[in-house]
């Protein structure tokens, strides 16, 4: 038996009222890839900060490469080969890549000289080791962010790492920079060094991890060898729960559609679409980044002009050409990057709620009515389960299932016919998932058109009534969920 | 090779270069008197004492901070150094210390006070600026300091460098050296780029925030002495306003009003910039009214020419990877 890397045994910790860990057990073996899986709230990031010293627990046992820590500091932490790579990085957007990597030579040597010589050569030997290779002289700042991910593992290297902790590494990135970072991770593994990958997405986790430590309300789920569990199962160990197997069928009867596409195309993005969604309907569109998913469902919510074709509300020819009249026409739209494109982060979650909705509020003389403001912003929080105290709460203080439900708010607000909801589930955890494809059959039941847009085959296959792939700009096929496998839809795809 | 050229051509500092220099032969046709050595020498000087408060100012810009205090820094620990030298005499050694070590203390309070109330530096300095020009005028009375020492009002040169000059020369040189060569400056870069990071990579931040306000204040105190010894007394009132003019010169170098961002090369530019338009204006017979617009404009056509250089994604770095 290899002595553990980390043994962490019984940890229990309060925050106030709160116990956000009840005796928790972590083990960490020397080169493994370890998950830790759990939804939000669950005690991961507290468990993750005891780890790196930040934060005491109240009683249990810290022991490092065998030897136990009564009162783990993060120097003590960090001596014992620990290294935590935060989800935004902590790198310096300001500083090169040699400087981030190297930045560690500076710290507590406040008068020594830089030798540019040794920072470089130390920038160069971790990114050999890693097998990677970024200019060195780059400022950080203006690396795309999969590349940022390498200088921050590439900054564990350099300073010994034996452990690389990562914070949700995967949820920023597309499916192809993933596909790269879980192989660095498994060069990392090569090179005898562990792993602790955090993370929402089960299928990264199930790719990646040798084992996997599930949480769930601050206690252990257990511990599993990752071959032994199906990607069912992780969820089901996840959530607690039994997450529905069942797909639909398509929808019966000849209801005339509520969004209807003829002919659609715009350079270089799609061609050639046709497409039509009925009241009650979820339509699955499916495509990898690049296939055009998203441009087409910007121009359907009136952001860039279609070259050619038609597109019909309720049976009329519209020209959308800005999202006020997409909004007009009673679409909404839930972008894929809902922190950039969807919320206003500083303002409250009723000031988000409200925005596409100010006309409707005004009393007389123009001025928001409070009462018809308050009564609006209670329904939608109420409607969609977002957990919050209060409502004035600025949006950024809120978790990822959190702030999708508040986009998600501000555009049911508007009470739209069609609406098109692009990734909705991107980095969120299953058990918020769950209550995102309720709500979303819930909405379909009382006669909203749904455009799901998806990269993800379970979610397309579970939610949607039809299913629509697209591929390179066009529509390459239509499928019924019952008619195709996971399996096969996945092949489709990446064709 | 290209690549060190093409972020050269890029960069804030080179294109202030190439402004300077139109500028410089504008005036050299247009200003008689203007391209002389004797007028090079006299812009330098009067720009001096400007030049060593922008070295302290650079450095908290770099960090990320703001010091508007710093002219009062320098009013006060003048009259302090002033009161100390007519009282004991002493000479360059003790009146350098002396300056250094008020500024530095006063600067280290801005730091304190911005750590304990975790208040926004802006609003800290300008609340101790206001706080010491109030004191240091109401203790005063308002009356000037005249007899100094005979040693400090004798005009002192180094290699036909008049002081002021050199003392510029020398703590701009220093801060270049603190900045790029020294641990402690890479830590300021990075304290400006990512506090939180600072934080976690184990960087002492409070002690760092003590150094960077200890530091300006510091350059403060010597640009005080400068000031006095340019002028042979020490008015309370003379200072006053100054800090503006710090702050333009630091901006239209270059540095970032947002941190992580900034050079001594690029101060100096600016510094030479301003210096250079006024004076040119000034031998060609324009209102000295005007300077103050020309001033602004150019702050504001620096920051325009900046946002869109970085408006423009740079192509460079997505080749990594």
């Amino acid at each position: 038996m290899v002595r553990p890397l980390v043994e962490m045994l019984a940890i229990r910790r309060r925050f106030g009222g709160v116990r956000a860990l009840s005796g928790v057990n972590l083990t960490v073996l020397p080169g493994e890839v370890h998950c830790l899986a759990g939804e939000n709230g669950c005690g991961k990031s507290t468990l993750i900060k005891i780890l790196s010293g930040v934060l005491a627990p109240d009683s249990g046992r810290i022991v490092l490469n065998g030897a136990e820590h009564a009162r783990l500091t993060p120097a003590a932490s960090q001596a014992a080969g620990v290294q935590i790579i935060y989800q935004d990085l902590s790198l310096f957007p300001n500083l090169t890549v040699e400087e981030n990597i190297a930045f560690r030579r500076h710290v507590g040597r406040a008068g020594r000289l830089v030798r540019v010589g040794a920072m470089r050569s130390e920038a160069q030997a971790a990114m050999a080791r890693l097998g990677v290779s970024l200019r060195l002289g780059a400022l950080v700042r203006d690396l795309p962010i999969a590349s940022r991910q390498l200088v921050a593992i590439c900054r564990t290297l350099a300073a010994d790492a034996r452990l690389v902790v990562m914070d949700e590494p995967t949820a920023s990135l597309t499916h192809q920079e993933a596909d790269a970072l879980l192989a660095t991770i498994r060069g990392l593994r090569a090179h005898g060094i562990a792993t602790v990958f955090v993370s929402h997405r089960l299928d990264d986790m199930m790719r990646v991890g040798d084992r996997v430590t599930v949480l769930r309300d601050g206690a252990n789920a257990g511990t599993f060898a990752m071959g032994d569990l199906d990607r069912g199962r992780l969820g089901e160990l996840i959530s607690g729960r039994r997450l529905a197997d069942a797909v639909k069928q398509p929808l019966s009867g000849s209801a005339p559609p509520a969004l209807e596409v003829r002919s659609l195309s715009r350079g270089g993005e799609y061609e050639g679409i046709n497409l039509a969604v009925r009241p009650g309907e979820i339509l699955g569109l499916i495509g990898r980044l690049g296939s055009g998913r998203t441009e087409l469902a910007l121009t359907l919510f009136g952001m860039n002009r279609p070259e050619a074709g038609e597109i019909l509300v309720r049976g009329r020819s519209v020209a959308l050409d800005s999202n006020r009249a997409a909004i007009r026409e009673g679409i909404g739209y839930v972008p894929e990057d809902r922190l950039s494109l969807g919320l206003v982060m500083p303002q409250s979650i009723a000031e988000n709620t409200l925005v596409t909705v100010l006309g409707r509020l005004c009393g007389r003389l123009g001025l928001i009515d409070p009462q018809r403001r308050a009564e609006t912003v209670a329904r939608w929080m109420e409607r969609l389960q977002v957990k919050t105290a209060t409502a004035e709460r600025p949006v950024m203080e809120l978790s990822g299932g959190n702030q999708q439900r508040v986009v998600l708010a501000k555009w049911l607000a508007t009470e739209p016919r069609v609406l098109i909801l692009d990734s909705p589930t991107a980095g969120i955890d299953v058990g918020a998932r769950a209550g995102l494809y309720r709500t979303m059959d819930e909405l379909a039941a009382l006669g909203l058109a749904i455009l799901l847009i998806s990269d993800e085959v379970e979610e397309v296959r579970h939610q949607a009534h039809r299913i629509l792939v697209m591929l390179g700009g066009r529509i390459a096929g239509e499928y019924s969920p019952s008619g195709i496998t996971d399996e096969q839809l996945r092949e489709v795809i990446r064709a | 090779m290209r690549e060190r050229l093409t972020s050269l051509g890029r960069s804030h500092e080179a294109r202030l270069a190439v402004i300077v220099l139109a500028i410089a032969a504008f005036f050299a046709v247009e200003a008689p008197g203007f391209p002389t050595l004797a007028n090079l020498m006299d812009l330098l000087e009067g720009r001096a004492v400007l030049a060593i408060l922008a070295a302290g100012l650079l450095v908290v810009l770099i960090a990320g901070g703001i010091d508007i205090s710093c002219a009062a820094v320098a009013a006060v620990s003048q009259y302090l150094v002033a009161l100390c030298l007519i009282r004991w005499t002493g000479n360059w050694a003790l009146a350098l210390l002396l300056a250094a070590g008020f500024g530095a203390a006063l600067g280290a309070v801005n730091a304190l006070l911005i750590h304990a109330l975790k208040a926004p530096p802006v609003i800290v300095t300008i609340a101790t600026m206001t706080f010491y020009f109030s004191m240091l005028i109401f203790l005063t009375k308002g009356v000037s300091l005249y007899d100094l020492p005979d040693w400090f009002t004798v005009k002192v040169s180094i290699l036909g460098v008049p002081l002021p000059v050199a003392m510029a020369a020398a703590v701009l040189g220093a801060t270049a050296f603190l900045l790029r060569r020294v641990s402690l400056g890479r830590q300021i870069f990075g304290l400006g780029g990512n506090p939180e990071a600072a934080r976690r990579m184990g960087c002492n931040v409070a002690g760092l925030q003590v150094f960077i306000y200890g530091f300006s204040g510091a350059m403060a105190g010597l640009a005080g002495l400068v000031q006095a010894y340019r002028v042979e007394e020490v008015a309370p009132s003379a200072l006053i306003g100054r800090e503006l003019d710090v702050l333009a010169a630091v901006v239209l170098g270059g540095a970032s009003l947002t941190g992580g961002r900034g050079t001594v090369g690029g101060t100096v530019l600016g510094i030479v910039l301003l210096a250079m338009l006024h004076n040119g204006l000034t031998l060609m017979g324009v209102s000295s009214y005007l300077f103050g617009s020309v001033t602004g404009l150019l702050i504001l056509l620096s920051l325009a020419a900046t946002s869109v250089s970085q408006g423009r994604p740079q192509k460079g770095g997505r080749h990594a990877g």
